[in-house]
């Protein structure tokens, strides 16, 4: 069984890495992160700021559009192309291949994430000369982006099972924007009454919460994410992507193939 | 069961469970960051002209979600019993500049605003400004004009400003019949009861917020208290004048044919009788508005 999901995922991860675009993307990350400290110079006292806001801002706005766009063609490609029926055919298991293929774009934004995190560090070190002990918490920040990515895979993956390309990046990038909102509806909630409030608080728990995961504007200004906060954000990303990917399974299990 | 039976099963229950386990972890993470941690970002942007370039030309959603803000914001702070009104200001001036026509910004918001402390942000001038902002973007709106007036004379005791208000008001197309009368009676002298309670009674009657409809009913229950506060002690004095010394009880005028019975408040609690002929509320709490016998001061 473990061998057959590690073959899906290093099989996803690779033909991932093989897509020209997804070089582009980082390609182009690399260069808003180098070109932060021009944005800076029209201003005062915002070189480190401008470079941090601009650097985790990119990583996580190119990572959710890599997520979208490669996520959305994980099952539709696969079946457009009829490969899913050859590897059906073999013993390989549908929640196999879900749970395969979701292991395998996370690998590949987990590698895309550091990639992009080793060059946000370099000109961090180059710009700014030097780093600090401070700018260890900038590496909470990214690592909340990861969680980000983790919910975004499993969100992609649970449209790709039903949908076309198309309304699954749709569907993606709505629940993403609202995701950012999570607070805000959940206040609506709080401020609402009767039916509204039932409604509203049960919708602001199934959709996707992705506000309390930016900690970019605080990491920019040095505040510590405490522990406790990095242990509880952990626990919900990791239930929340593992019920949606379960969700996708159950869909992915029960569909017509032929 | 079959074998796609059996992974349907484990699935449906591994999903519940960590459905269950994703919204007590969202609890949990919600109680550790407070609920209104994003408000502190709101003025990120200090400028309402920069985040309307930055809309996309969404800037009537963004104006929508920015007043909701504000009213969570009011709401937070004064449930909340802080009572730290900074950001209200900047996130009305926010809301106005992204959509210049949302008339309830200017209407509510400034009410909000120019209310005394602990009741709202105690800035009435800051509150005039905006209405006049919203007159100025929305000039055929007398509503507004109506809320100038009754900010200038409640909050700012200014019933020349006020008077102006209500007349400018009064000669906009469609505008009510009685802004001219409120524009007459301003001319008379401040501190009239009776024209306070007429501006209170008609936000009472026309706003849709509840919170100021609470806050509106509260100052018409204070208004008429301190009107039956006024008429008792007349009495008390009329009884001085007759025996050349103040009612000791209720009963005293009553005796006298000056009272039917002993009065009470309008949540049915009797009115002190002081030995000096002045007369007080049971529970000044009742009425945070009322400025005088007794009472809390706002």
């Amino acid at each position: 069984m473990t061998s057959r999901v590690s073959a899906i995922t290093w099989n996803t991860f690779r033909e991932a890495v093989r897509d020209r675009v997804l070089y582009n993307l980082v390609l182009f990350v690399l260069l808003l992160v180098g070109s932060a400290p021009l944005f800076s110079e029209i201003s005062i006292g915002l070189e480190k700021l401008m470079l941090v806001n601009v650097g985790l801002s990119s990583i996580s706005l190119f990572g959710v559009i890599i997520a979208i766009f490669i996520g959305i063609g994980l099952v539709s490609k696969e079946i457009e192309k009829k490969t899913l029926y050859t590897i059906l055919s073999r013993p390989v298991r549908r929640w196999e291949f879900i749970v395969g293929k979701y292991l395998g774009l996370l690998l590949t934004l987990a590698v895309n994430a550091t990639l992009m995190a080793v060059g946000f560090y370099a000109a961090l070190l180059i710009f700014v000369h030097g780093l600090t002990a401070a700018d260890a918490s900038l590496l909470v920040a990214i690592y909340f982006i990861i969680l980000q990515f983790m919910m975004m895979i499993a969100i992609t993956l649970l449209f790709s099972t039903f949908s076309t390309p198309l309304f699954s990046a749709i569907f993606a990038f709505a629940l993403f924007v609202i995701g950012t909102f999570g607070n805000d509806l959940k206040n609506f909630a709080a401020m609402s009454k009767g039916p509204n409030k039932l409604l509203i608080t049960a919708a602001s728990y199934v959709l996707p919460n992705f506000a309390s995961l930016n900690v970019i504007s605080q990491a920019a200004h040095n505040q510590r994410v405490g522990g406790q906060m990095i242990l509880l954000n952990t626990g919900y990303a990791l239930c929340y992507s593992i019920a949606v990917t379960v969700a996708a399974i159950l869909i992915f299990e029960r569909r017509n193939l032929k | 069961m079959t074998r796609q039976g059996k992974v349907t099963a484990i699935c449906a229950v591994l999903f519940v469970a960590l459905f269950a386990g994703s919204i007590l972890s969202r609890q949990r993470v919600e109680a550790a960051s407070g609920s209104q941690a994003s408000l502190d970002e709101v003025l990120y942007l200090p400028s309402g002209k920069t985040i309307k370039k930055l809309s996309l030309g969404y800037s009537s959603l963004l104006a929508d979600i920015y007043w909701t803000r504000a009213v969570q914001y009011f709401g937070a702070q004064h449930i909340g019993g802080t009572q730290h009104y900074e950001l209200l200001a900047p996130l009305l001036e926010i809301t106005t500049d992204l959509d210049p026509n949302l008339i309830v910004a200017y209407d509510t918001g400034s009410i909000f605003l120019s209310q005394q402390q602990p009741d709202g942000a105690g800035q009435p001038d800051k509150a005039a400004a905006l209405v006049e902002k919203g007159i100025h973007a929305n000039p055929s709106n007398w509503r507004l004009y109506f809320t100038l007036g009754f900010i200038h004379y409640t909050d700012r005791h200014d019933p020349k400003a006020a008077q102006e208000a209500f007349q400018k008001g009064s000669e906009v197309p469609g505008a009510l019949p009685w802004m001219k009368a409120m524009a007459a009676r301003m001319a008379e002298r401040a501190d009239d009861p009776a024209t306070a309670a007429s501006l209170w009674q008609t936000i009472y009657d026309t706003t849709k917020d509840s919170g100021l409809k609470n806050t509106a009913e509260k100052h018409l229950l204070s208004l008429r208290v301190e009107s039956e506060l006024n008429e008792l002690e007349r009495r008390a004095n009329a009884y001085y004048d007759r025996h050349n010394a103040y009612p000791e009880e209720w009963s005293d005028l009553i005796r006298e044919g000056l009272l039917r019975g002993v009065p009470v408040d309008p949540n049915g609690a009797p009115y002190k009788l002081r030995l000096d002929g002045t007369v007080q509320v049971q529970n000044p709490q009742d009425f945070p508005y009322l400025e005088r016998h007794g009472a809390p001061a706002k």
